[in-house]
This record gives structure tokens, C-alpha cells and sequence, in this order.
């Protein structure tokens, strides 16, 4: 069976995995990390995000061997090394965006990317239409969008807007 | 400290392990030498299994064992076990065909479980799943209700003769029928409640594990209450007794009822874990759960309202078809009755009602309670029968609702159909509602947005639902074969800290917060020296879990009543210490005194005497600070509200746009404003959905073709508007917090006021009513057949 060595969180890893591993069950089933969710088989509920060289990926379209030589961060590895949340985590809590959890690694890594990728601001509608790829059923999403958009000004330090 | 008690938006508790991915989910235990289940499915809807050959899969790389219904059937593992029994008019009671947890003889339903695999991995187990050889005979098969109550009919069981489940009656027919004779007017209505897949996020899962040694069995599963499935599985299914069987439902990702019920997997990776002396994991692919949750909703029914002259309602009369699907599920057959038809006076002062529910076996996966369970359905058709009412009266939606409202005052109020309601007040929040959502304004938006070739309309319901599930007694005299009550145990440690043990279940409903709230209310101890805990049968008296909108109501009640014994104790404790009379001792705050002196104890100097009781009244007490309650409730709560949706139509493609939801509900206090409103808004989002965007399709064989979240529209984020939440609060009248229910409210009276609204959007296009959901292509064609029609006037 092949190898694959790759970065995860921070830290080096290697393993040995069967051709047809995709990513999510090498981060769940071979590394233990179970932080990463899988919520369908159709690629459509994205709560497998994570970043893979700085953007989101749902982990269950890519291979393990694909991310040979990449540096993955999961939710697991969001977090200050002392705790301290990352602003998005931090606003998901102060807004409510999260009920049952499951959805949340998921959503929490592909707004992050979302943020990252609107340095001039991002407006609601901006927001909802990223979430495309992210199912949530208990939130109905509207303190999510409002904790993303709570989580832009931090994130790109700006004063938050009241 | 801040404010922490009842009424404050305190922050989760749990979101700490969520946010930081370490929730412990179903699927993220391993247990050591734990080994993968993979289950074979039918696929197809109706067929005769002529055999089934295990021996490639058994031969293929890491099987460690194949288990086909004849296994199980050698060892009489009993079928799925159905905790509600209907009877029929007659008094009959409704059929029961078996349900096995394998397929035996015949398979019934597209997913209907035949063999399992059980291997090293989860790749090897489904690899050898696919080596199973089965030959299946197909037999002709029914999906619909109506094609399945046609004469000659396949038969779905022989032992439900018309493939009919029950055929039940509620309400005074001879009265209605008398009403109906001499009404002003007779408003009649077709309406389809549309077939649901819950979807939870999570996927149901189930590690069973057996101990050798102990012959302990533990099961670890994705349930909202898993005493009820250690008693279902373990008495009826696999015949372990409780002291040996222990039920684990670890955080949840998700229910809306779909993870009430006693599942197959859950018996077999049970059962089969100590065959092969292994754990066994089991997790459903998406897939699979589409054919093998139960499903929710689908309803065939007709309504009619009699009404006089001046729009006041005199009877009602509904008959329903209701799907049942293969099997009955766990509590499927109370749905379409106890929860559906004694809610169909709504809110209104109706005095005569009479419903007819026929209850319909079919070739699809089974059909059970979905988030609100009977009472949306009842909702959709009351407050879509009312629209109807008012358009062929040409009295206001508003004016009619009004004049037929109970009015605050009249409670308790005593329905036509068994319910006894407590407290309410429609009238204001539907004024509330009204204000909210601008509703005066509403004719100009419309203009404008008209102006912009857009079809605007607003749609209102007022609604009434009954939860707090449930009392025992009257479930029981209903056919429930168990009782509702709920169970709290209150630990008090030495230093004062404490531990609440709930038999609710929490799957993102937020019990770690709000179930701490309470004891920071009522014993005055700080959030961060409270911990709940819930959810495995090892640690908890008993309870019977969360669906229904019971956990607080229900289970919230329990705890006061334990802390109550807590009080109770720590004042005789406190009496002792200060050398008071009993009856002297006052506790408030977490502090004990001595009425009209400054002498005090706290909780904490109490709690250490009680565990350290070297002075103390040990003739007269106890050792230790630890109460347990059972809390039966007197009768269910009810709570009610009125909600608005304001919608666009593009009338070039038929898509909708929500422009604004407004939800003013009455769910009694308010423990955690924040949870609420989060379960309002998502309850809202479930209802939006089932109004707009989902359905389960099945072809008339049998097939699910709407099997996959490519095909099932679930509501996304650019699905739904922003929803705007209210409360006005009249209190429950018998519980102690005076508590109602949120977490269905959302889901039962948004379908309705959905498609008022788009009915109202289409008033020029001679439009009477609209099934759910209302699909773009669905009100694109409503619209072009409308059109000449437009023309020609």
C-alpha cells in the first residue's frame, strides 16, 4: 500500500493507506481525528472542510494521496496553542451559530476561508451565497451569517462594527 | 458572576468542545478490537427472497461473520417492537404486522435490511457486502396511499387485509354532520402534506460491544433516549435484562424525531457483537439514511368547514389518509391521531369537529414523527382552511381569524376533540406579529414591488400546538404502552457544587446551559459549578428522553422538584446547625437564615455537613445531598403564536424569494431568550423548507428517487431569509416555571403562512391552493396557465 506524508495541524505525519482513502477518513480513521465530520457521500453537506495550503477543501473529494506534501489544518488546530479561540470560533459562540455541532467544524473552516477571501468587506448575501456548500438543518443558518459577518472586522483588524 | 438565571442569553456551555472538535459523537468512538458492520439493503420495493448465498462474502479478506433474518430468527430475536397501539372504530385493534430486524421471506421496502457483514474494516466489510448473491422475485408494489387502498391492490402484509393499518375516528360525527345540514356555507379543501427525510446532519450510527466476562452488553448509539431504547431493545428485541445492557447516546448531532425510534442497526450491532466476541461499529452513509430513517409527514386529506353567515365557524369535518410506510415505527401510529387530529381546533372556538384518519401500509421506508409530528399537519390544514374560508366569504383573513379566535378569557378552554387548553392569548400575538411585520405598510410594498414585475403577498397563521409530552395516564387510555413522565436527580457534592443527572437528551437543543440556568435560579449556585449530565443509561435513574418539546416542560419540572427535596433537606440541615426551628429557615440565593436574624449558612457549609456529618440531625436525616424526582405532568402544554411570511415571485422563472419571516410565539418562560430564539428561527427554516424545497419522491413501484441530498432540496443559507423572532408570554398554568415548549413551534406554524402567502402573491391568477412544495416549476406553470385566463378578463 502507498504513503503519504503530509502536515496535519502543524505537525508531520505518515501513513500508510489504501489508494481509494480519501483525505476525511485519513484525518478520522487513521490520525484519530475525529474533529472533521462526514455528513453525506454526495460531496454536498461540507462538514469534512478543512484547509488544505490555505484553502477550503472538502476533504471527502480529495484522496489521501493527493494531499501528499500539503500542510492540512482542521478544526482541531484553530485554536491557540493557550485556548484562546480564533475570532470566527469566538463569534460563533457570542452569536449562537452553532446547535447540535456536527455541521460546525465544517461550516466554522469554510467561513474562514470565505473571510480570507473578501479583504474589502463582505456583504449578507455575499455570505449566504458562500455557505452554498455548507448544509446546517437546526440553525437556519441566520446566526451564522451573523456571526461571520461579526467575524470579519476581527478577522482583518478592523474595529468591530457595532 | 453576571446573571446567569432564568431569563438571560448566557453562552452555551457546550460550544467549547463543539468549536474546538471534540464533540463525541457516535461515529468518533473506537472501541479497542473494534470491528465494521456493513448492511445490505433491498433495492428493490416489494420482492419474495427466493435465497441468498454468503459464501464469497464470508470467504473475502477480513469477514469475520455474514448474518442474514434466519440467524436471527434460529435465536427468536424478536421484530422492532411498536410502543403505540390504535384501535379501530370498531374498538378492533389496528394491525401489527411483524417488523423484522432482518428481512425474512420478503423485503418490503427500498433499504429494507437483509444481510449484514461484519469485517476487520470498514472497506473490507462493504466489499464483501457486495459479494452477497441475493435473489429476489419482485412482486407488485405501492407507494401511494391512494394506490394502495384501490381494490386488488398489492398486498404490503397478508395479515392488513386492504393493506389498512387502523381506521380511526375522533370527535362527535352526528353533530357535525347536523351543522353541516344547515350551514350558510360549506367550505371544502384538498391538501397534501408533503412526504419529509429528516436529515440530520449526523448520520445515525451504533457501536455495540459485548463483555465476555460480565456478559455486560453496551451500546452506543445516535438516539434521543436511550432508556427507551434499552427498554424496547433490550425486552422485546434481544432479551438482555437492564442490569446488563447499557445505552450510551453520546452527543447527537441532530434528531427532529428522527432518532426517537428503536432502529434495526442498533439490535444487530448488539446482538451480532457478541456472536464475534468484537465491538462492532455501524455508520450510515447518507444513502442509506435516506432509505432506512424514518420518514415524516405524508398526508392525503380533505377538509371541510361550515360556516354561517356572519363567518363564525360551526363544525369541521376531515377526512385523512396518512402513510405508514412498510413497518410500523416506533411511535408511528400516534402521529396521524393523538398528535394530528385533537389539534384541529387550532386556536379557534370550532364547536363541533369530527375527523376520520385511515392509517395505510405502503412499499416506502417507514413513516413516523418528524420535527412537530401531527401538529404541523393539522396546522397546514386548519390555517390553510381558514385562508380558503376567507376568500369564498370575502371576509378579511385577519377580521375572520379574530372572530373565530378563543378569546383570553376563556380558559381553560375545552376542544371539541379532547384537549384541554390551559392559558393563551391569541389575539396578542397576532397583534404583535402584526406590528412586527409591518403589516400595514404591506399593500405598498406589494405596489412597489409590482412596479418591478415581482408578485408580492403576505401570508399569515395562527397557530396553537400541545406538547410537553406527555401525561401518563392519558397517553396511556390513548394506546401508549409506555408512560411520559420524566426523572432529574439533583447531586449536591461536598463543596457545594452540583450535578444534575436529566433523562432528556440534548442534541443541540442546549440542556448543558439551560438545564444549568435552573439550578443557577433556583439553588443559586453559579453556572461554572454546575454540570449536566445525560444520555447513558449508567448514570441515570431513568428518563424518556427528548422529542415533543418535553425537555423542559417535562424534564425541567423534574429538576425543580428534586432541587425542591434539596431545599426541603438543607433547611432541616440548616435548622440543626443554627439551632432554629424548621420552619424558621428561609433559603434564598444559596444562602440558608433564620427569619428576622442575621444567622446564615450557605448551600456549601450545608452540603459539607451533609457529607461530613459530625454535627448533624443524624437520628432525625440522612447523610448526604442527593434528591431524585419522577415528574408526571398533569396535562400537555400548549404553546401558539402567529406567524408571517412576506414573498416575492418572479413570475418569469416561479422562483420565491422570502422577503421577511415574522414568528411571535407564545411558548410560556423564557429560560435562555438566545436557545429560544434559535430554535424558533430553526424550526422556521424546517418549515420553510418542507413549504418550498423538499420532498421525498417515490415512483409508483416503489423506487425513492429523491435518494440523495443531490436530489433532496435541503434548505441552504441563500434558501432562507433572515427570521424575525418574537414572544409574548401568557405562563403555562401547571408546571412550576410556567414553561411551554420552543423547539417545534418554529416548524408548525411557518408552512402554512408560506403558502398563504404565495396563494395570496397568485389571488389574480385564480389560484385556490397550492401543495407543498411550492417548486418554482410548480408556480411557473401556476402562472402561465393563469395568464390567459388574466387576459380574457
Amino acid at each position: 500500500m502507498p504513503q503519504v506524508t503530509l502536515t496535519v495541524n502543524g505537525k508531520p505525519h505518515t501513513a500508510t493507506v489504501e489508494g481509494r482513502t480519501l483525505l476525511v477518513e485519513l484525518l478520522r480513521e487513521t490520525l484519530g481525528m475525529t474533529g472533521t465530520h462526514v455528513g453525506c457521500d454526495t460531496s454536498q453537506c461540507g462538514a469534512c472542510v478543512v484547509h488544505v495550503d490555505g484553502k477550503s477543501v472538502k476533504s471527502c473529494t480529495m484522496l489521501a494521496l493527493q494531499a501528499e506534501g500539503t500542510s492540512v489544518l482542521t478544526i482541531e488546530g484553530l485554536a491557540a496553542a493557550d485556548g484562546t479561540l480564533h475570532p470566527m470560533q469566538e463569534m460563533f459562540r457570542e452569536h449562537h451559530a452553532l446547535q447540535c455541532g456536527f455541521c460546525t467544524p465544517g461550516m466554522v473552516m469554510s467561513a474562514i476561508d470565505l473571510v480570507n477571501t473578501h479583504p474589502q468587506g463582505i456583504t449578507e448575501q455575499e455570505i449566504r451565497e458562500g455557505l452554498e456548500g455548507n448544509l446546517c438543518r437546526c440553525t437556519g443558518y441566520h446566526n451564522i451569517v451573523k456571526a461571520i459577518a461579526a467575524a470579519w472586522p476581527l478577522m482583518h483588524g478592523k474595529a468591530a462594527a457595532e | 458572576m453576571g446573571f446567569e438565571g432564568i431569563g438571560a442569553s448566557v453562552r452555551r456551555k457546550e460550544d467549547q468542545r463543539f468549536l474546538n472538535g471534540k464533540g463525541n459523537y457516535t461515529d468518533d468512538i473506537n472501541r479497542p478490537g473494534q470491528t465494521f458492520a456493513s448492511i445490505k439493503r433491498s433495492d428493490r420495493p416489494h420482492a419474495k427472497i427466493l435465497s441468498i448465498d454468503t459464501t464469497a462474502a464470508k470467504a473475502a479478506p477480513g469477514v469475520l461473520a455474514v448474518f442474514t433474518g434466519a440467524d436471527l430468527d434460529a435465536e427468536e430475536i424478536g421484530g422492532l417492537p411498536c410502543g403505540w397501539q390504535i384501535h379501530n372504530k370498531d374498538g378492533s385493534p389496528m394491525a401489527e404486522p411483524k417488523h423484522p430486524v432482518l428481512a425474512v421471506g420478503k423485503v418490503r421496502h427500498v433499504g429494507d435490511p437483509i444481510a449484514v457483514v461484519i469485517a476487520e474494516t470498514r472497506q473490507q466489510a462493504k466489499d464483501a457486502a457486495e459479494l452477497l448473491v441475493i435473489e429476489l422475485e419482485d412482486l407488485p408494489a405501492v407507494a401511494g396511499v391512494r394506490d394502495a387502498i384501490a381494490p386488488n391492490a398489492a398486498a404490503v402484509h397478508d395479515d392488513a387485509p386492504g393493506n389498512i393499518c387502523y381506521d380511526w375516528h375522533i370527535g362527535d360525527k352526528a353533530m357535525v354532520d347536523a351543522a353541516f345540514a344547515t350551514a350558510h356555507k360549506i367550505v371544502r379543501l384538498d391538501l397534501l402534506n408533503n412526504r419529509l427525510i429528516p436529515n440530520a446532519m449526523e448520520p445515525r450510527a451504533a457501536v455495540g460491544e459485548f463483555d465476555v466476562n460480565s456478559g455486560d452488553y453496551t451500546l452506543y448509539t445516535t438516539s434521543q433516549n436511550p432508556h427507551v431504547i434499552r427498554l424496547l431493545m433490550g425486552a422485546f428485541v434481544l432479551h438482555i435484562p437492564e442490569n446488563k445492557l447499557r445505552v450510551v447516546a453520546p452527543d447527537v448531532g441532530g434528531g427532529f424525531g428522527s432518532k426517537i425510534y428503536h432502529y434495526a442497526e442498533e439490535a444487530i450491532v448488539t446482538w451480532a457483537s457478541a456472536k464475534v466476541r468484537r465491538p462492532i461499529k455501524w455508520t450510515a452513509e447518507r444513502t442509506e439514511s435516506f432509505m432506512s430513517d424514518a420518514h415524516g409527514r405524508d398526508h392525503d386529506s380533505t377538509a371541510e368547514m361550515a360556516v354561517d353567515a356572519e363567518g363564525h365557524f360551526l363544525a369541521m369535518r376531515v377526512h385523512t389518509l396518512c402513510n405508514m410506510g412498510a413497518y410500523l415505527s416506533t411511535f408511528a401510529p400516534c402521529v396521524p391521531t393523538y398528535l394530528y387530529a385533537t389539534l384541529l381546533a387550532g386556536v379557534y372556538k370550532t364547536p363541533a369537529i369530527y375527523c376520520e384518519v385511515k392509517a395505510v401500509f405502503t412499499n416506502t421506508v417507514p413513516v413516523d414523527a418528524y420535527r412537530g409530528a401531527g401538529r404541523p399537519e393539522a396546522t397546514f390544514l386548519v390555517e390553510r382552511l381558514v385562508d380558503a374560508v376567507a376568500k369564498d366569504t370575502g371576509i378579511d383573513k385577519i377580521e375572520l381569524r379574530r372572530k373565530n379566535f378563543i378569546p383570553s378569557d376563556a380558559f381553560p378552554y375545552q376542544t371539541p376533540v379532547a384537549l384541554q387548553y390551559d392559558s393563551g392569548d391569541y389575539t396578542a400575538t397576532l397583534n404583535e406579529a402584526l406590528k412586527v411585520a409591518d403589516y400595514t405598510g404591506f399593500e405598498t410594498r406589494r405596489k412597489a414591488a409590482a412596479s418591478r414585475g415581482k408578485l408580492r403577498g403576505i401570508g399569515i397563521s395562527t397557530y396553537l400546538e400541545a406538547c410537553g409530552i406527555a401525561p401518563s395516564a392519558v397517553v396511556g387510555s390513548l394506546g401508549a404502552r409506555a408512560g411520559l413522565y420524566e426523572v432529574a436527580n439533583i447531586r449536591v457534592h461536598p463543596t457545594g457544587s452540583v450535578t444534575v443527572f436529566t433523562g432528556t437528551h440534548s442534541h443541540g437543543q442546549g440542556h448543558e446551559t439551560t438545564l444549568a440556568q435552573l439550578v443557577c435560579e433556583q439553588l443559586g449556585v453559579p453556572m461554572s459549578q454546575v454540570e449536566v449530565v445525560h444520555g447513558d443509561t449508567a448514570k441515570i435513574p431513568f428518563g424518556m428522553g427528548t422529542y415533543g418539546s418535553r425537555s423542559l416542560a417535562v424534564g425541567g419540572t423534574a429538576m425543580v422538584k428534586a432541587m425542591d427535596k434539596i431545599i426541603a433537606k438543607g433547611k432541616k440541615i440548616a435548622a440543626h446547625l443554627m439551632e432554629a426551628a424548621v420552619e424558621d429557615i428561609e433559603f434564598k440565593d444559596n444562602v440558608f437564615s433564620v427569619a428576622g436574624t442575621d444567622k446564615t449558612k450557605t448551600l456549601t457549609d450545608i452540603s459539607l455537613a451533609a457529607y461530613v456529618p459530625h454535627n448533624y440531625p443524624i437520628e432525625e436525616l440522612e447523610p448526604g445531598l442527593d434528591e431524585t424526582a419522577f415528574y408526571d405532568p398533569k396535562n400537555f402544554t400548549f404553546p401558539g403564536g402567529c406567524h408571517i411570511a412576506e414573498v416575492e415571485i418572479d413570475p418569469e422563472t416561479g422562483v420565491t424569494t422570502v422577503i421577511n419571516f415574522t414568528a411571535v410565539d407564545d411558548v410560556g418562560r423564557v429560560i435562555n431568550p438566545m436557545i429560544v430564539e434559535g430554535q424558533i428561527q430553526g424550526g422556521v427554516a424546517q418549515g420553510i423548507g418542507q413549504a418550498l424545497l423538499e420532498a421525498a419522491i417515490y415512483d409508483s413501484s416503489g423506487q425513492l428517487l429523491s435518494g440523495s441530498m443531490m436530489d433532496y432540496t435541503m434548505p441552504r443559507a441563500d434558501n432562507l431569509p433572515n427570521i424575525s423572532v418574537g414572544t409574548e408570554i401568557t405562563l403555562c398554568t401547571h408546571n412550576p416555571l410556567g414553561v411551554k415548549g420552543c423547539g417545534e413551534v418554529g416548524a408548525i406554524g411557518s408552512p402554512p403562512a408560506i403558502i398563504n402567502a404565495l396563494v395570496d402573491a397568485l389571488k389574480e391568477y385564480g389560484v385556490r391552493h397550492i401543495n407543498m412544495p411550492a417548486t418554482p416549476q410548480k408556480l411557473w406553470s401556476i402562472i402561465q396557465a393563469g395568464r390567459p385566463a388574466m387576459a380574457a378578463e
